[in-house]
């Protein structure tokens, strides 16, 4: 795999006239004028408890999406209790109502159905996705899973077992290893962004039946939640089957939640190489702390980030790739969280090239600051704003857009004004947000490869203070 | 029922609702094709519920074609065909592209390498543009530079992949065993690291030629479209290509093991792996779906057999996994499991040979089969949703005319699944999982003894 006007028709009226001379090749053809986004109508409904439901209508293919979002996940995880809210959601479908995991499992598969608990840093979600014919069937499961989980404790012995050792195995893999130990390095350990949405071997083995009950009854609420319902039913028809199966649930305490405090920004650079010893390739990750997803520079940021890393033709994926041939792939992110979340860029490079992949990252990341030409400009302009209808053609990747909207409180009006927004930014205001979030002196470098060989020449490089680290040093336990 | 008895019912059911509205049944993919004077195929399908398009080529050749010594080709020559052609300067496809709010990619398998574009809607001209000139004019500005640049980035790929990911090299050997030495399936589509070193402008310049020619390839262009401005527009610009010469079928030697093959790799990972593999039907072959079945019944979901035993249950495996992986040339079936700290692959294997066992001895219940047909039937509805990416409606269109299917065999190959009963699956592990033909291998931690 690779990883990246109205035509002047000379209208052929019915006829088609074959022409073996040459086509002429020497422009590309102009194009017409871009299709406008058709956003879907979002009919917004109440259950009789307060619980609100956003249904999109799409009548396409006989298939429905109904995802219960709630406002709380792992960025809510008291201190010392990192991965509750991970846990507690994959344990919502291990034993709910009257049925067991094994119960609950057949009925949904016997459905054709998906039914997924997960959790994220900034909310948790239950999401089915069924033919519409077996919507009626599977809903009532559905809200066994979200009203009635019963948390059995065989079955968190299980879980427990399974994410420690999946932690394990994540020691094995220089691709998760690189992002652990960048985030333990950006956020600390203390800081819940410094550790994984899982959490920790530690706090793994702490969790008992009534922490996640309490997780689950303090967050899982109606005043706390939205359903979201994309697919191939009417509103109507979808509220009548939700009210009979949501409209029950009671809320209890008012939920209080507490954000996740901003991380200190790091104040100067050091290299850190944690030891894979024979490793092909260097995992590199450089970066610090970025900014929330609030940004008032959310759209500046956008285009900053696709001329930077963020696409195919990025600067950096042009380098570091393209030109030199040193890497599969580089990119760069702004992680955006309620709070900031990192600023990261990075790449697998072969091990011999690490220390001139580690200069080339800093060519790039330095001269970012420099004033942006305007076809560079457009170009990126043109890929966020002529690709952003092409993100509203599946159920689930509309349900995905209104559950944004719901996590992150965006304006009602957020995917119409997105594409002005995007055009809207001119050089000046990449160049103010490049300054502002890109100071490669202050970064932090982390290099998971062959500390042997590379060690020398990443010294050489001078940018600042270099140690190392074994793996299980740069993890933690 | 017999299978061709259900297609018949599907289709007369389609007919007839057909007849009442112009919307498609859901499964019904209306299309056009017409083959130009050069033998390009063009398959052309509206689907006009969101403004883009997608454009998905097929070039029917993969690392299948390929040759011992030179592994590897046809997945470098999908990159370089990335780089630049005669109207297109180097880096100039994905800029365009971009521009125009579209994304690209490709892929390469060992029967087919596979390109595609997904754009807003206006921008179709433009995809097409760039797929005529570099399907007909790439070799006008290929030089020794970009083959060899590409070459690094495909090491790195294969790097990435392979060499530095845990198990990786596992992957690359169960191959090697399963299939007999020469035989198409038994390289790598990555190919080996000595054949991409060896790989030489001139070998890649005759691959080019060989290969990649109007007539060994078929464009679907599916979305958003009007087909008679759609066909003018196909013709415009691929019709002056020059056909190449007709391509061989690949003859691949028989493929059969006669024991179990046996072998263990040492690999930094913390937890052993067992892989068991067998060679099965190749794909819409007689046996090819009920595998399919078998596999969910195997370890589709927390009460599979497999998954049910030894990750609920014992709890000795992490994970287990069983799949039938079909190509063109024939197929391979697996069933793979990690341990679980402390626990062996020997006494998984125990517990694996057993679960296969009963199932030769008795089929599974008609529960079971209808539980995997019905997520079956769910997923096919799901494809329907996109028209572009990978397995979109515009590449499974691809795929089922190079099957020889007919582009819109959606409902048919349904049909293939819908008509499994137990026994069919009790028939099928009986015929193509026996225990004393078959590959095991396993990957131990490099710290155990």
């Amino acid at each position: 795999m690779r990883r990246a006007f109205l035509c002047v028709l000379g209208v052929l009226c019915g006829c088609i006239s074959v022409s073996l001379a040459a086509q002429d090749r020497s422009t590309p053809p102009s194009l017409g004028p871009p299709p406008t986004l058709n956003l879907p109508a979002i009919q917004k409904r109440t259950l009789a408890n307060g619980l609100p439901v956003w249904i999109i209508e799409a009548h396409e293919v006989p298939i429905v999406q109904v995802n219960l979002v709630v406002r709380a996940g792992s960025g809510d995880d008291p201190a010392g209790k990192f991965g509750l809210a991970s846990l507690a959601a994959a344990m919502l479908d291990e034993g709910a109502g009257s049925r067991s995991a094994l119960e609950i499992a057949d009925a949904v598969d016997f459905l054709g159905a998906n039914l997924m608990t997960t959790s994220g840093f900034d909310s948790s979600a239950v999401r089915l996705n069924v033919p519409v014919a077996r919507l009626a069937d599977a809903l009532p499961l559905m809200a066994d899973v979200v009203l009635r989980p019963t948390f059995p404790v065989d079955e968190l012995e299980r879980l427990r077992q399974e994410r420690v050792t999946a932690l394990l195995q994540a020691r094995d893999e220089p691709e998760s290893i690189a992002p652990a130990a960048f985030a333990r390095l950006v956020f600390g350990r203390s800081h819940r962004y410094g550790t994984g949405a899982i959490g920790t071997t530690p706090t793994l083995k702490t969790f008992i039946v009534d922490d996640l009950r309490a997780f689950h009854s303090t967050y899982y609420q109606p005043a706390n939640s939205t359903l979201v319902v994309v697919g191939d039913i009417t509103a109507d028809a979808a509220v009548a089957q939700l009210e009979k199966q949501f409209g029950g649930w009671k809320n209890g305490a008012a939920v209080k939640r507490v954000e996740v405090p901003a991380a200190p920004q790091l104040s100067r650079g050091e290299i850190v190489i944690v030891d894979v010893p024979g490793a092909e390739q260097s995992q590199i990750r450089i970066g610090w702390v970025g900014v929330p997803r609030s940004t008032p520079d959310f759209f500046a940021l956008e285009v900053l980030n696709t001329i930077l890393g963020g696409s195919f033709t990025s600067r950096l994926n042009q380098n570091l790739r393209e030109e030199h041939g040193y890497s599969y792939g580089a990119s760069s992110r702004f992680d955006m969280r309620l709070s900031a979340g990192a600023f990261v860029a990075g790449a697998g490079v072969q091990s011999d090239k690490t220390a001139e992949s580690v200069r080339e990252f800093f060519n790039e990341l330095n001269d970012i600051a420099k004033p942006i030409g305007e076809e560079e400009l457009n170009k990126a302009k043109n890929y966020v704003a002529l690709g952003f209808p092409g993100q509203f053609e599946t159920t689930s990747d509309l349900a995905a857009n209104l559950e944004e909207l719901l996590v992150y409180g965006l304006p009602e009006d957020y995917f119409e004004q997105y594409v002005p927004r995007i055009r809207a930014i001119t050089a000046n205001d990449v160049q103010k947000v490049a300054s502002r979030y890109i100071q490669p002196s202050r970064f932090v470098v982390v290099v998971v490869g062959d500390r042997q060989s590379i060690e020398p020449g990443i010294r050489s490089l001078k940018l600042g203070p270099v140690r190392t680290l074994s793996v299980d040093e740069a993890l933690g336990p | 029922m017999n299978v061709r008895l259900v297609s018949l019912l599907v289709l007369l059911v389609s007919t007839t609702l057909a007849a009442q509205s112009s919307v498609p049944r859901p499964l019904e993919v209306p299309y056009r094709l017409i083959t130009l004077k050069n033998g390009l195929t063009v398959i052309l399908h509206r689907d006009a519920s969101v403004p883009v398009v997608a454009v998905n080529v097929w070039y029917h050749v993969g690392s299948a074609n390929e040759r011992v010594g030179r592994t590897g080709f046809a997945h470098l020559f999908e990159h370089l065909m990335f780089e630049g052609s005669k109207s297109v300067k180097e880096g100039e496809f994905d800029t365009l592209l971009e521009s125009a709010g579209g994304t690209n990619n490709g892929s390469t398998t060992k029967d087919r390498t596979n390109y595609y574009e997904d754009l807003p809607a206006n921008a179709l001209e433009l995809a097409l543009f760039l797929e005529s000139d570099r399907m007909g004019f790439l070799l006008d500005t290929m030089s020794p530079e970009r083959v060899n640049g590409q070459r690094d980035v495909v090491k790195n790929e294969r790097r990435q992949s392979y060499e530095n990911r845990p198990y990786g090299m596992a992957d690359l050997q169960l191959d090697r065993m399963l299939w007999p030495a020469g035989h198409p399936y038994s390289w790598p589509t990555i190919g080996e690291m000595a054949d991409l070193t060896a790989a030489s402008h001139q070998d890649v310049v005759a691959f080019f030629k060989k290969y990649y020619a109007p007539n060994n390839a078929s464009l679907v262009i599916a979305g958003d479209i009007d087909f008679d401005r759609t066909q003018a527009l196909v013709e415009k610009w691929f019709a002056d290509i020059p056909a190449g010469a007709p391509v061989e079928p690949v003859a691949p030697p028989a493929a059969m093991l006669t024991s179990v093959k046996r072998q263990t790799l040492k690999d930094r990972v913390q937890l052993p792996r067992l892989y068991l593999g067998w060679l099965t039907p190749r794909m819409f072959a007689p046996g090819d779906a009920a595998l399919d079945i078998a596999s969910s019944v195997l370890s589709g979901g927390k009460n599979s057999r497999l998954y049910k035993r030894l990750v609920y249950d014992m709890q000795i495996a992490q994970d287990v996994v069983a799949y039938q992986q079909s190509g063109a040339l024939g197929g391979s079936f697996f069933i793979i499991a990690t341990a679980r700290p402390g626990k062996s692959v020997a006494e998984i294997q125990k517990v694996i040979d057993e679960e296969v066992d009963r199932l030769r001895r008795q089929p599974p219940d008609a529960r079971e089969v209808q539980r995997a047909i019905n997520q079956t039937e769910a997923s096919f509805y799901r494809g329907m949703e996109r028209v572009g990416s990978y397995r979109g409606k515009a590449d499974q269109l691809n795929a089922y005319f190079a099957a020889g299917g007919g582009p819109d065999y959606f409902a048919e190959d349904l049909a293939r699944y819908t008509s499994i009963s137990p026994s069919d699956v009790q028939a099928a592990i009986v015929k193509w999982l026996p225990a004393d033909r078959r590959v095991e291998l396993v990957v131990e931690p490099e710290t155990s003894k």
